[in-house]
């Protein structure tokens, strides 16, 4: 009797524990907003600010694994996002590849470009990764101007839509649900990654490298490896977006894109994987409200931003999770 | 039996000759202590032995293997681990992760595996888990465990990275000043442990400047001065060497004269 009582009331605290623990409590946090937001989504317009939410989320998500864990900077993040792209409308519209097959592979492409860049850039110390990004960025975003034959230069070129299992994806809805869980498991992937060995040698660079080497940890492996996910999960959004959209252009791969991702990730909270979701919530639907302001827009957004970066020195999340004495990740 | 064997090793810093052809050898198993004054070069030579420093010149190697000139590490591989004088704890993480990230080279580190939580990786934490609690323990911190290292005071982080360098079970353990700071109590139960861990079999690499706790655990000891080393031998030995008493308080002349 006292066996079974004692079993049902480590059951109970061991459901708590795993309420409370981001993996899975914040999991379904974030699972039951995603499923509960088309109820206050009224129409075409208002799903369409929740699905370019979602896609900036993803690379968000991404990104802070980068910044936030492993303590570089990537300011070419647009670029990844834009060859993620192209990558998967020229076969498609171009040369009639299935887009299904189009957008894996132009993912792996961005991948691979990124392991090429970061593998020596990564080896240095300091701010090479910054650097060697910004330049990479410009480049991809001229290469997509200019090779007009190609990519249809700066008027951007038409995506085909994607279809699964011989139906076409259409439909503000649908879309919806495709980005909603698409950012579903790349937060998933991205705890998991962090609770993980590989996930503690990325933090532990950050805490001291020094101290990390001394420990095994080589750190322009891990470096690179997290560098090479978050270009992926950029491109996986850059892919999706265009596909949606139906439509890509240069600007996506702009240096003042890239500096928005920054700007949603140190926002919402470096080195915690749901205050880089609340980063892109915020800083994406933030200018749309503010629209009302017109000339005033810019300021009250600069002002907001400075606001934040006073207030929650940390980012919203982190700071916030201090103060209510949750952990925050 | 040499574990480490220490050849010639040079280190400048500019102009500054911070270590000039030191020579010695490490008997697996046993406690050697590094003394000399401040500046000597005792933790320059320690950041050589862990490949945190690359020597200008000369040798180091571990059961025979040359070492000399590999990244850093690549000496937690080969069986080195260290503690630092001015602390180097992951402040951003708790006692417990400060302790699993030393289990790092025992841990399989899988990519794929990590993002999908396999598991395998899963019940491979749980264990690295169950080792971490332990050397908590072992080291007195398992009142600690979920505590943050930011909000832990300095004896207690003291103690933590002696048990996040134990998680490597290295071969060789090198620790820097593992006392300095520390008030009585705090330093004997250091002591006691360092004592502990030479019991097991580990070997160690002392560098401190309590002379009570070098006496107390080495069996063997090296002084440094100057970059330089002035002498080596069992701590009895050292003890009355003139040349180190001379390092220590300075010439004899300076000193009253013993009629």
């Amino acid at each position: 009797m006292a066996q079974a009582a004692a079993t049902v009331f480590r059951g109970l605290s061991g459901l708590r524990q795993w309420a409370a623990h981001p993996r899975t409590g914040g999991m379904l946090a974030l699972a039951a907003v995603i499923a509960l937001l088309p109820l206050a989504l009224s129409n075409n317009y208002f799903y369409e600010i929740a699905i370019l939410v979602a896609l900036n989320a993803i690379v968000c998500v991404g990104l802070n694994l980068l910044i936030g864990y492993a303590g570089q900077i990537s300011l070419g993040h647009a670029g990844f996002f834009a060859l993620g792209g192209y990558g998967s409308a020229i076969p498609s519209a171009s040369h009639g590849w299935p887009p299904w097959l189009a957008l894996p592979m132009s993912c792996a492409l961005v991948g691979l470009l990124a392991y090429i860049v970061g593998r020596p850039t990564l080896r240095l110390k300091g701010h090479t990764l910054a650097m060697a990004t910004l330049g990479l960025g410009i480049i991809i975003s001229i290469v997509l101007s200019t090779e007009d034959r190609i990519t249809g230069g700066p008027d951007g070129m038409a995506v085909p839509a994607l279809a699964l299992f011989g139906k076409v994806i259409r439909g503000e809805s649908t879309w919806y649900w495709i980005c909603g869980a698409a950012l579903l498991l790349s937060v998933w992937l991205a705890l998991n990654l962090i609770e993980s060995p590989t996930g503690r040698a990325l933090r532990a660079l950050h805490g001291s490298e020094i101290a990390a080497e001394t420990l095994g940890i080589d750190s322009a492996r891990f470096k690179l490896q997290v560098f090479v996910i978050s270009a992926v999960f950029a491109a996986i959004a850059g892919a999706l977006t265009a596909h949606y959209a139906g439509f890509i252009t240069p600007a996506k791969a702009s240096f003042m894109h890239s500096v928005e991702l920054v700007i949603m990730v140190v926002f919402g909270g470096m080195a915690s994987i749901f205050g880089a979701v609340v980063g892109a919530v915020v800083l994406t639907t933030l200018p749309q409200m503010l629209t009302a302001l017109k000339d005033y827009e810019m300021m009250v957004f600069g002002a907001v931003l400075i606001a934040t970066m006073v207030f929650f020195p940390q980012g919203i999340v982190p700071t916030l999770g201090r103060r209510l004495g949750w952990g925050g990740k | 039996m040499t574990l480490l064997a220490v050849h010639n090793v040079c280190k400048a810093f500019g102009g500054l000759h911070a270590i000039e052809g030191v020579s010695f050898d490490i008997r697996r198993g046993a406690v050697h202590s590094i003394i000399g004054p401040n500046g000597a070069g005792k933790t320059t030579l320690l950041n050589m032995l862990s490949g945190v420093d690359v020597p200008d010149s000369g040798q180091i190697r571990l059961d025979g293997r040359d070492l000399t000139g590999q990244a850093t590490h690549r000496f937690a591989a080969a069986g080195i681990a260290r503690t630092f004088q001015n602390l180097q704890v992951f402040f951003n993480m708790t006692a417990l992760e400060n302790v699993m990230t030393g289990r790092h080279l025992r841990e399989p580190c899988s990519l794929l595996a990590a993002l999908l939580r396999t598991p395998a990786l899963a019940r491979a934490e749980r264990a690295c888990r169950d080792v971490a609690r332990r050397l908590l323990q072992r080291v007195g911190l398992a009142d600690y465990e979920q505590a943050r290292a930011d909000a832990m005071p300095y004896g207690a982080l003291k103690r933590l990275e002696i048990a996040r360098s134990l998680a490597c079970e290295p071969q060789l353990l090198l620790l820097d000043e593992p006392a300095a700071g520390l008030n009585q109590t705090e330093a004997r139960a250091i002591d006691a442990l360092i004592k502990h861990l030479a019991a097991d079999g580990t070997t160690v690499i002392l560098v401190e400047h309590n002379m009570r706790l070098v006496m107390e655990v080495s069996d063997h000891v090296l002084v440094l001065d100057h970059g330089r080393k002035l002498a080596e031998g069992a701590p009895a030995q050292i003890a009355h060497d003139p040349r180190v008493i001379e390092a220590y308080l300075g010439v004899e002349s300076a000193l009253p004269s013993h009629a």
